[in-house]
C-alpha cells in the first residue's frame, strides 16, 4: 500500500517497500519556550531555520504544529506553514488538534498534505474526515477513542478499523489512512513497548496500511532517551512502520533509522548509508580546518 | 539503635528503593512491635516518598523509580490504613481529580495520584474525559481541598476555564483550590483560566497540595483563634 504526500514540487511515497520516512517533529511549540515565544509574536526565523535544518538531516516531511496557547492558532499555523513553504519544498504534515486550524491549513497549503490526526471518537472523525476528503488530503489516524488507549493489541487494530471504515464513508481510499498505532512510554508500563509493536505487527498483517508514530514517546521519563529512541526503530520498523514523527537532527536517531533501511532490504548497495558517512566525514574535515592550529605536544 | 529505629531506617530505605516485600514485611513487623501506624507513615514512609520527589525534581531519579517506590508505600498503606482510620485520624488533605473533557491522556494525572496518596492524601480519581459537571458533582459531594484538572492537549486546556466557571455557577468556586496541569500548560496560562496554582510535574504538585492543604488549615486555626478570642472578650465584658 502506498500514501502519496505532495508539496507544490516534491513527492513523498511512504511504502513498506521503500525507505523510511522521517517526518520532523521540532516545528512544535509545546515544551519549546523561546520557541513559542517567538512564534506568538510572529518572529519566524527559529522556524525558518528549523525547517532547513531538518531537512538537511534527512527529514522527507516536516511536522508542523503551531499550538501556543491562547493564540489564534488557525491564523499562526496558516503562518508557520507559509514560513516554512519558504524555505523548504517538503511535503507538510499538518499539526493540530484544533479543526478550525486545520481547515484553515488545508485550505492555503500547495499539495497532499498529510493531517495530524484524528481518532476513533465518533465527533471528531466526522468533523476531520469530510475536510479531509474536501482538501483532497491524507490523514494520521490514532487507534484510540472517547474511552482512551487500550492495552490489548487487537482492540487497537479494530480500532483503527472503524477509522478506516469511517474514512471510505467519507470516500477516502484506505492507503490514505496512515495509521498511529499509538507508541506509549515504558517508563510507566515496562510491556508497552511490545504491546506497540504488537499492535503493528497486526495492523501489517491485517490491514496492510502504512503506519506513523511519536517514537519519541517511548523514552519519555528516562535517561538517556536518543539511545532508547534510537533501539525502538529498528524493531518497530521490522513490525510494520513505515514513516515517524521524529527528530532527524538527533545522530542516534538518523543512524538508526539509515542502518535499518539497509538491513531490512531498502537501501540499494549502501548508496543512502554510505552517502551519509561522507557527509558526516566532510563535515567534521571542515570543522577541523576551520579550526585553530591545536598545539601538538612537544 | 532500638529496633524500631532499625526498623524506620529500613522502611525509610526500601520505600526509596522500591521494594515492596520488604516494605510490607517491616510493616508487618513494626507492627507486631507495637509501633504506632502513624509513627510508621509519618516518621518513614512520608519522608522516604519526600526524598524520591526530591530527586524526581533534581534529575536524579526517573519516572520508573517514582513509580515503584510509591507502589512499594501502597503496599504499606494497605496495611496501615484501616488501622488509622480505626484512631480516627484523618487524610491530610483531599483532592477531586480528573483529565478534562475531550481528553483522555491519563499518565500524567496517574503519576500525581500516586504522589498524592503517598504524601497521604485522599485521592478521589474522576478518570478520564470528564466532563464539567462531574468535576462540579465530585466537588459538592466530597468536599476536597483541592480539584485538579489535567489536559495534555492544547485544544482540551481552555476546559479548564470551563470548569471553574461551572464551580461558579455552582456556588462552589471559592470552597475549593483549583489546580491545574498538564505538558502544553503553563503558568502563565493557568492563571489566565483563572486556576489558583499550577504545577509542571507529579511531585511540585504534591508540595504545592501540602501548602495549599497547610494554608487552609492555618486560616482554619486562625478563624478559630479569632472566634475563640471574640468569645472571650465578650464574656469578660459580659
Amino acid at each position: 500500500m502506498e500514501t502519496v504526500l505532495r508539496s507544490r514540487s516534491k513527492e513523498v511515497v511512504i511504502s513498506i517497500d521503500r525507505p523510511f520516512v522521517m517526518i520532523g517533529e521540532r516545528i512544535n511549540p509545546t515544551g519549546r519556550k523561546v520557541l513559542a515565544a517567538e512564534m506568538k509574536a510572529g518572529v519566524m526565523d527559529r522556524v525558518r531555520a528549523d525547517a532547513i535544518a531538518q531537512v538537511e538531516a534527512g527529514a522527507q516531511m516536516l511536522d508542523v504544529n503551531a499550538g501556543v496557547p491562547s493564540i489564534d492558532e488557525p491564523a499562526l499555523l496558516v503562518a508557520t506553514i507559509k514560513a516554512v513553504s519558504e524555505v523548504t519544498a517538503v511535503p507538510l504534515c499538518i499539526d493540530s488538534s484544533v479543526i478550525e486550524a486545520l481547515e484553515a491549513a488545508l485550505a492555503v497549503y500547495e499539495g497532499k498534505a498529510l493531517v495530524n490526526s484524528v481518532t476513533a471518537e465518533g465527533e471528531r472523525m466526522d468533523r476531520i474526515l469530510p475536510l479531509v476528503k474536501k482538501y483532497g488530503a491524507a490523514v494520521i489516524g490514532m487507534s484510540n477513542d472517547e474511552t482512551g488507549i487500550t492495552m490489548v493489541p487487537q482492540e487497537r487494530v479494530e480500532i483503527a478499523m472503524r477509522i478506516i471504515e469511517r474514512a471510505r464513508y467519507y470516500g477516502i481510499p484506505q492507503e490514505d489512512i496512515v495509521i498511529d498505532p499509538i507508541a506509549m512510554t515504558v517508563a510507566a508500563d515496562p510491556q508497552a513497548g511490545l504491546i506497540t509493536l504488537e499492535t503493528m505487527r497486526l495492523i501489517k498483517e491485517q490491514l496492510g496500511n502504512n503506519m506513523t508514530c511519536g517514537a519519541s514517546n517511548v523514552s519519555f521519563g528516562l535517561p538517556e532517551r536518543h539511545v532508547l529512541n534510537a533501539a525502538f526503530f529498528p524493531v518497530a520498523m521490522h513490525a510494520g512502520l513505515t514513516c515517524a514523527i521524529t527528530n532527524p537532527l538527533v545522530p542516534e536517531v538518523r543512524k538508526a533509522v539509515l542502518a535499518s533501511d539497509l538491513l531490512l532490504g531498502h537501501d540499494e548497495y549502501a548508496m543512502q548509508w554510505i552517502s551519509n558517512f561522507r557527509a558526516e566525514q566532510k563535515k567534521k574535515a571542515a570543522v577541523t580546518s576551520g579550526a585553530p592550529e591545536a598545539v601538538k605536544p612537544a | 539503635m532500638s529496633r524500631e529505629e532499625e526498623i524506620r531506617q529500613e522502611l525509610f530505605d526500601h520505600t526509596l528503593n522500591g521494594h515492596a516485600p520488604e516494605v510490607k514485611a517491616l510493616t508487618e513487623e513494626g507492627l507486631k512491635l507495637g509501633m504506632d501506624p502513624m509513627d510508621i507513615l509519618f516518621k518513614a514512609l512520608i519522608p522516604s516518598l519526600e526524598e524520591v520527589g526530591r530527586r524526581f525534581e533534581k534529575g536524579d531519579f526517573f519516572v520508573p523509580e517514582m513509580l515503584i517506590a510509591a507502589r512499594a508505600m501502597q503496599g504499606a498503606l494497605v496495611i496501615l490504613r484501616p488501622l488509622i482510620a480505626e484512631t480516627g485520624a484523618k487524610p491530610i488533605g483531599k483532592v477531586v481529580i480528573g483529565t478534562v473533557k475531550g481528553d483522555i491522556h491519563d499518565i500524567g494525572k496517574n503519576l500525581v495520584i500516586i504522589m498524592l496518596e503517598g504524601a497521604g492524601f485522599e485521592v478521589v480519581d474522576l478518570g478520564v474525559n470528564c466532563p464539567p459537571e462531574k468535576f462540579v458533582e465530585a466537588v459538592r459531594t466530597n468536599e476536597p481541598h483541592i480539584v485538579g484538572f489535567s489536559a495534555f492537549l492544547t485544544t482540551t486546556m481552555p476546559m479548564f476555564k470551563v470548569n471553574i466557571q461551572a464551580l461558579e455557577k455552582a456556588g462552589l468556586r471559592d470552597k475549593v483550590a483549583v489546580m491545574v496541569g498538564g505538558a502544553p500548560v503553563t503558568e502563565e496560562y493557568a492563571k489566565l483560566a483563572g486556576a489558583d496554582h499550577y504545577s509542571p510535574d507529579a511531585s511540585i504538585a504534591t508540595r504545592m497540595a501540602k501548602q495549599i492543604v497547610g494554608a487552609a488549615q492555618a486560616a482554619e486555626n486562625a478563624a478559630l483563634t479569632q472566634a475563640v478570642e471574640l468569645i472571650d472578650k465578650t464574656l469578660r465584658k459580659g
